[in-house]
C-alpha cells in the first residue's frame, strides 16, 4: 500500500474514534467552543488530507460535514441531537469509504448525495421537518457488485487494535499474517485480487508497534542509570589488571552502549519524515489553485525527538499549506508585478545553540495588514484605537487568534481560520516558539524555534574557575591554546581581550566574568579558547581547560533559571554529575552581539576580503621588449620558468617548447621574438585548464605587493594602463590579451571600448569559480570604469543579495561547482531584488544551445570566456539598456 | 447534566473537615518546620551540587537524583537567614513542583507527625513578614511550635525581587 495512504488511513482512523467520543459529548454540552472546535479541527484535518490524497468522496462528505460544524461554532445552528446524528452518520459514511480504501487502495463506487444533501439542508436551515430517514448503513457496498458481502467472521472481528502501523511501510496485503487470524483468511492470491475482509486486520497489524512515549521516556533514564553504575564500576576496577571482573565488565560496558544508544534512537528521527507528505500536497495545490510553486526543503536530515516530531507535523503542514494558499499571489498576478511567476516555498530546518529553528518562508504577497486590522476589529479582538498604537509585526500576531481567517473566500484548501491558532498551540505546547515577519510585496516567514528538549547533542566540557559546563560541540569552530610564550598572546583594548588569530582579530569573552565566578588570582600557564560561532559571528570564550567531547542528552532548566540566557539546558554528565550548558546564542546577545548584526558585519569583513578594489594586489615585475618596466597581477602567473633555448621548436612558424608533456607556445610581449642567442630564457608561464602559454620576458625584476591602481590607460593592444607601483610608472600587461594569441580558438581583436564617461562607475558583480578569470577580469573591467566585486561561487553572491547589494550588471561563469550558473541565474531571477539587474552569462563553451538555455533562464547574454571586447561592449550595452528602462 | 454537582463546593466540604494531616518535619536552626507529607517525593542525605552561575542566591545548585535533575534551594537563604556553616552537614527533602523536583536543604530532617486540624493556627501578625510570606500557619505541638511551609511560594521566585 502507498506509504502516504497507509499513514492515512492510520490517523484517520484514530480521528475518528476521537470523533465518536467527542460527537457524544457535543450532544451531551452543545454549548462546549472548546468540544466543537475540537471536533471541527478533527473533520476540517481529514477534509484537507483526502483532499490531498485525490479522495473526491470522502472529501465531499467531510465538506458538508464540516459545514454543518462551521455553522454549530458561529452559533447559526442549535446543536441538537437529530443533528448529531446526521454527523455521526457522515463519520460513519468516512469509516465504511475507509474501510474499502484499505482493503481496495481506492473508494468505493456510489454516491453520497443522498446524506451530503441532508447535511447541505441542515446547513442551510431547513432541517427543521422530521428527522432524516435512517439511510440504509451500507449502501455503497451494494452498491459494488463485485463486494462480496461482509463474512460473518469478519463482522464479528473487533475493530483494529490499537497498535498500528507507523510512519514505516505496511507491508503489502499480500503477506498472509500467520495465526491469530481465523482460518478464514483467503489464499495470498485471493487477498491481491478480492481482499477479504479479513485482510483489514493485517493490514493495520504491521510490524510496527506504537508504544508510549512515556515507557520509552522512562526506559531512558533507567539506562541512563545503567550507564552511570556502569561507569562507578568501571572507576572501581581501574587499575586492577589482574580482576576477575574485568572481561565481564568489559562485556557488560559493550551492553549497555549499546543499548543506550538503541533507546536514544528510538526517539530520534529526521524531520524529513514530517516533510515526506508535502511535496504532495503542494504539488496538488499548486493544480488545484492554478499556480506554480517551487517548494524547496533544506536540512531534511536535522534529527528531532520523536514526539516533538509528531507535534509539528501538523502545524508544518498548515503553514505551508497556509504559504502555497494564501501567501503566494496567483501566477497572473505574479506576472503583473514582474515577480517569477513560479512562486516559492522555502522550508529549512537545523540545528541552533540547543535549538532545532524550523523556517517557513515564501516569496509572497506578505500579509494584508489593513485585512489583519479589519478582522481582529470585526472579531472583537482589539478597538481601532489599539491597533493604531502597534506596529506592523504586532499586528501581524494577530493571526495565532482562534477563528481568524483572512482568506477572502472558503475554498477547499484554507481558509475556515483554523491553523494559525493550532499552529501556535501546539508549538507552544512543546516549549517552542513561533515568529512571524512579513513585508509586503516581499513574502512572508516563519520561524519555529523548538528547544532541543531531548535531543541528543555533541558537546565540548570545558572548565572555568573548577566548574564544568558544555558547550554544543556544533557552534565550536576550533580551540586555540594560549600558552605565556606562545606567539600571539590574549591582547587588551580597554580591558576587551581580543586574539590574533591567522590575521583577523578575533573578540574574546572571558566567561569566568560573564558567569561572575570567582577570579582567581595565581596567574595561568595557559588557557584555552573555544572559538565559537553564532550564525555568522565568531567569538572566542575563554576557558581555563577543555575535557573531552560527549554525548549528552539535554534537558531543560528548572523553571526559575529559564532567564538565564548563558545556558541553554543541563544534563548528567557520564559520571553522575549535572553540569549546565552554555548557550553562545545567549553568550553572543549579552556580549553585545545580537545575532543579526554579527552575520551583517561578518558578511562585510567576508566581501572585503574578497573585493578586489582598493586591496593589494601581488605583481611581478619585469623588463621586456625594453627597458621600462612592466608588471602583471602575479596571482595570474602560474610559473616562472627558465628555458633552454636549444629546447624551443618551431611549427607553422611559431615558436614553442614541450613543457610537461604538452606543447607550450611561446608569445613575445611586442610580437617580435628576441630571444637571447643562447642560454636561457626567462617566461612567465600563464595557465589555465589545458591552457597553457609562455610570455617571454626578458628580466624578471622583482615581487612587489601594492595597490593596482592603473592611472592611465594606454591605447595600445595588450597593456591594461599604467600604474605607480613601489613607486616607479609601470606599464600594466594584459595577459588576456596575449592569451587569444597563443591559442587560434582564442578571439584576439584589440578594439577595446574603455571606460565610458557616461556612467558613474557602475557596480558589477562577478561570479567566478576560477581565481584566474577573477584575476583577469577583474582589472580589466575596473579599467573600464567599472567597479568590480568578485566572488568564487554562486551561493556567495546570493550572500551578497542578503546583504542588500545592488548591482548594475552581473557577470556569471555557467560551469561552477555547486551552483551552476544557469541556477545562478534561476535564482537571481526568481527574487524580485535582483529580478531586474540584467545578467551576463560566460562561458568556454558557447553553443547555440547554451544560448537558448541561458536565455531562459534569465541571461541578458551570452559570451565566450576570451572574448573581451563582446563582453566589454555587451556590459556597456545592457547597463545602458535597462537604465534607458528604468 | 443536572446531576452534576458543582465541584467546588463538594472539594470544599472535604478540605473544611479533614481529621488529621501528615506532615514531614524538618529543623533550620533549631526551628521545626513542616510540609504535607504527599508532596514529598525523597528525603536526602548531603549530595555532590553543581553550582550554577548567575541563578538566584537561594539556589544552591542542581544534583543527579536516579538520572533526575533536581534544583536545589537552600531554605535557610530563602528565610533570610545566615548560610549554614561549612562543616555541618545539612539534609534535604526532595518536592515535585509542576513535574519539575526541587530539593529543599534544611539542617535536619525529623519525623512524620499527623496533626489534628483543631491545633492549627493562623500566621501571628507579628511574625517577620518575610517568614510571612512562606508560612501557611501554625501547629501548636505540646512542646514547641511547627511553622508549616507553603512549598508553592518558596519556589516562586518571580513574586519576590
Amino acid at each position: 500500500m502507498d506509504d502516504l495512504l497507509s499513514e492515512f488511513l492510520t490517523e484517520t482512523s484514530e480521528s475518528l474514534s476521537t470523533l465518536d467520543v467527542a460527537l457524544v459529548n457535543l450532544e451531551q454540552n452543545p454549548n462546549d467552543p472548546q468540544i466543537l472546535g475540537n471536533i471541527f479541527r478533527l473533520v476540517h484535518t481529514i477534509k484537507g488530507t483526502c483532499g490531498f490524497l485525490g479522495l473526491p468522496r470522502l472529501e465531499h462528505v467531510a465538506h458538508a460535514g464540516e459545514n454543518v460544524l462551521g455553522k454549530f461554532r458561529d452559533g447559526e445552528l442549535e446543536v441538537t441531537p437529530a443533528a448529531v446524528t446526521l454527523i455521526l452518520q457522515s463519520i460513519d459514511r468516512i469509516k465504511l469509504i475507509l474501510g474499502h480504501l484499505e482493503q481496495n487502495e481506492c473508494e468505493p463506487e456510489g454516491s453520497d448525495e443522498d446524506l451530503i444533501a441532508q447535511l447541505n439542508a441542515m446547513a442551510e436551515g431547513r432541517a427543521g421537518g422530521p428527522p432524516p430517514p435512517p439511510p440504509p448503513p451500507m449502501p455503497t457496498f451494494e452498491s459494488v457488485a463485485r463486494q462480496p458481502e461482509p463474512e460473518p467472521v469478519a463482522a464479528a472481528a473487533p475493530p483494529p487494535p490499537e497498535p498500528e502501523p507507523d510512519d514505516e511501510p505496511a507491508p503489502s496485503a499480500s503477506v498472509p499474517v500467520p495465526a491469530a487470524q481465523p482460518p478464514a483468511v483467503a489464499a495470498p492470491a485471493a487477498v491481491v485480487t478480492g481482499a477479504p475482509v479479513e485482510a483489514k486486520e493485517s493490514a493495520v497489524a504491521a510490524q510496527t508497534i506504537r508504544v508510549n512515549v512515556e515507557l520509552l521516556e522512562n526506559l531512558m533514564t533507567l539506562v541512563s542509570e545503567l550507564v552511570l553504575t556502569r561507569n562507578q564500576l568501571l572507576q572501581m576496577v581501574r587499575g586492577k589488571d589482574d580482576s576477575e571482573f574485568a572481561t565481564p565488565l568489559q562485556r557488560l560496558s559493550h551492553i549497555t552502549t549499546d543499548l543506550q544508544e538503541g533507546v536514544m534512537k528510538t526517539r530520534m528521527q529526521p524531520i524529513g519524515n514530517a516533510w515526506a507528505k508535502l511535496p504532495r500536497i503542494v504539488r496538488d495545490l499548486s493544480v488545484e489553485m492554478n499556480k506554480k510553486i517551487d517548494l524547496q526543503m533544506l536540512g531534511a536530515d536535522t534529527e528531532l525527538d520523536r514526539q516533538v516530531l509528531e507535534l509539528i507535523k501538523d502545524p508544518l503542514t498548515h503553514m505551508v499549506r497556509n504559504s502555497a494558499d494564501h501567501g503566494l499571489e496567483p501566477t497572473e498576478e505574479r506576472k503583473r508585478i514582474g515577480k517569477p511567476e513560479i512562486g516559492k516555498v522555502v522550508l529549512n530546518a537545523y540545528h541552533e545553540g540547543g535549538h532545532i529553528i524550523i523556517e517557513i518562508s515564501d516569496d509572497g504577497r506578505g500579509l494584508n495588514l489593513d485585512r489583519i486590522k479589519q478582522k481582529a476589529i470585526q472579531n472583537g479582538l482589539a478597538t481601532e484605537s489599539e491597533l493604531e498604537a502597534l506596529t506592523p509585526q504586532q499586528i501581524y500576531q494577530f493571526i495565532f487568534k482562534a477563528g481568524f481567517s483572512t482568506a477572502e473566500k472558503v475554498t477547499s484548501v484554507s481558509g475556515r481560520g483554523v491553523g494559525m491558532d493550532v499552529v501556535r498551540t501546539n508549538i507552544e505546547k512543546i516549549g517552542g516558539t513561533v515568529e512571524l515577519k512579513s513585508v509586503p510585496g516581499k513574502g512572508s516567514s516563519f520561524v519555529i524555534k523548538i528547544p532541543l528538549t531531548l535531543a541528543i547533542v555533541s558537546a565540548l566540557i570545558v572548565e572555568c574557575a573548577s566548574e564544568r559546563f558544555a558547550i554544543p560541540q556544533i557552534s565550536v569552530l576550533e580551540l586555540v591554546r594560549v600558552t605565556g610564550n606562545s606567539e600571539h598572546g590574549i591582547e587588551m583594548i580597554n580591558n576587551a581581550p581580543v586574539l590574533r588569530l591567522r590575521d583577523r582579530l578575533l573578540p574574546l569573552v572571558s566567561l569566568k566574568r560573564l558567569l561572575l565566578l570567582a577570579e582567581d588570582t595565581e596567574e595561568r600557564q595557559e588557557t584555552f579558547i573555544v572559538v565559537t560561532q553564532v550564525g555568522t559571528y565568531t567569538f572566542g570564550i575563554i576557558v581555563d581547560r577543555v575535557f573531552d567531547t560527549e554525548e549528552i542528552v539535554v534537558k531543560p532548566v528548572a523553571p526559575i533559571l529559564r532567564h538565564i540566557s548563558m545556558f541553554s539546558g543541563n544534563t548528567i554528565l557520564g559520571d553522575g554529575s549535572v553540569i549546565m550548558i552554555l548557550d553562545p546564542n545567549g553568550i553572543a546577545g549579552v556580549t553585545g552581539e545580537s545575532g543579526l548584526l554579527g552575520n551583517a558585519q561578518a558578511a562585510e569583513a567576508q566581501v572585503a576580503r574578497e573585493s578586489h578594489a582598493d586591496a593589494k594586489t601581488s605583481l611581478l615585475v619585469f623588463r621586456a621588449g625594453g627597458e621600462d618596466l612592466k608588471a602583471v597581477p602575479l596571482a595570474l602567473v602560474a610559473r616562472l620558468e627558465e628555458i633552454d633555448l636549444q629546447e624551443i621548436e618551431h611549427s607553422h612558424g611559431k615558436p614553442m617548447v614541450q613543457y610537461r608533456g604538452h606543447l607550450m607556445p611561446l608569445i613575445a610581449i611586442d610580437g617580435v621574438m628576441n630571444f637571447r642567442d643562447e642560454g636561457r630564457q626567462p617566461v612567465l608561464v600563464f595557465s589555465d585548464q589545458d591552457h597553457t602559454m609562455g610570455l617571454v620576458v626578458d628580466e624578471i625584476v622583482d615581487i612587489v605587493e601594492d595597490r593596482l591602481r592603473v592611472e592611465l590607460s594606454a591605447g595600445s593592444p595588450g597593456i591594461i594602463g599604467t600604474a605607480v607601483i613601489a613607486g616607479k610608472a609601470t606599464t600594466i600587461i594584459d595577459a588576456g590579451y596575449y592569451l587569444p594569441q597563443a591559442f587560434g580558438d582564442w578571439f584576439g581583436r584589440n578594439d577595446k571600448e574603455f571606460g565610458n564617461p557616461d556612467f558613474h562607475a557602475p557596480r558589477i558583480l562577478l561570479v567566478d569559480d576560477s581565481p584566474f578569470f577573477r584575476n583577469l577580469l577583474t582589472p580589466l573591467l575596473s579599467v573600464a570604469g567599472y567597479e568590480v566585486i568578485s566572488v568564487e561561487s554562486a551561493d556567495r553572491a546570493l550572500l551578497l543579495r542578503e546583504r542588500g547589494d545592488e548591482f548594475d550588471a552581473i557577470i556569471s561563469d555557467i560551469e561552477m561547482p555547486g551552483m551552476s550558473g544557469f541556477e545562478f541565474a534561476q535564482a537571481v531571477r526568481s527574487d524580485f531584488r535582483w529580478s531586474q539587474i540584467p545578467m551576463v552569462a560566460l562561458s568556454s563553451h558557447a553553443t547555440e544551445k547554451d544560448f537558448e538555455r541561458g536565455r531562459q533562464v534569465g541571461f541578458n547574454d551570452y559570451i565566450a570566456k576570451f572574448d573581451r571586447d563582446a563582453l566589454l561592449s555587451t556590459l556597456a550595452s545592457t547597463i545602458a539598456a535597462s537604465k534607458g528602462a528604468a | 447534566m443536572n446531576q452534576i454537582v458543582p465541584a467546588g463546593k463538594r472539594q470544599s466540604t472535604e478540605l473544611a473537615a479533614p481529621e488529621t494531616q501528615d506532615f514531614v518535619t524538618m529543623f533550620i536552626e533549631g526551628q521545626l518546620f513542616g510540609i504535607p507529607v504527599l508532596t514529598v517525593q525523597d528525603v536526602l542525605g548531603p549530595q555532590k551540587i553543581t553550582r550554577i552561575p548567575l541563578a538566584p542566591r537561594e539556589v544552591a545548585g542542581s544534583l543527579n537524583l536516579r538520572g533526575r535533575i533536581v534544583t536545589a534551594i537552600d531554605v535557610r537563604l530563602r528565610l533570610g537567614l545566615k548560610k549554614r556553616a561549612e562543616e555541618k552537614k545539612g539534609m534535604s527533602v526532595v518536592v515535585d513542583m509542576g513535574g519539575e523536583l526541587y530539593s529543599l536543604m534544611v539542617d535536619s530532617v525529623g519525623e512524620v507527625l499527623s496533626l489534628p486540624a483543631a491545633k492549627f493556627e493562623r500566621n501571628p501578625p507579628t511574625l517577620d513578614p518575610h517568614w510571612r510570606e512562606f508560612s501557611i500557619g501554625i501547629y501548636r505541638l505540646d512542646d514547641k511550635l511547627l511553622v508549616v511551609l507553603d512549598v508553592g511560594k518558596l519556589l516562586d521566585f518571580t513574586r519576590n525581587e
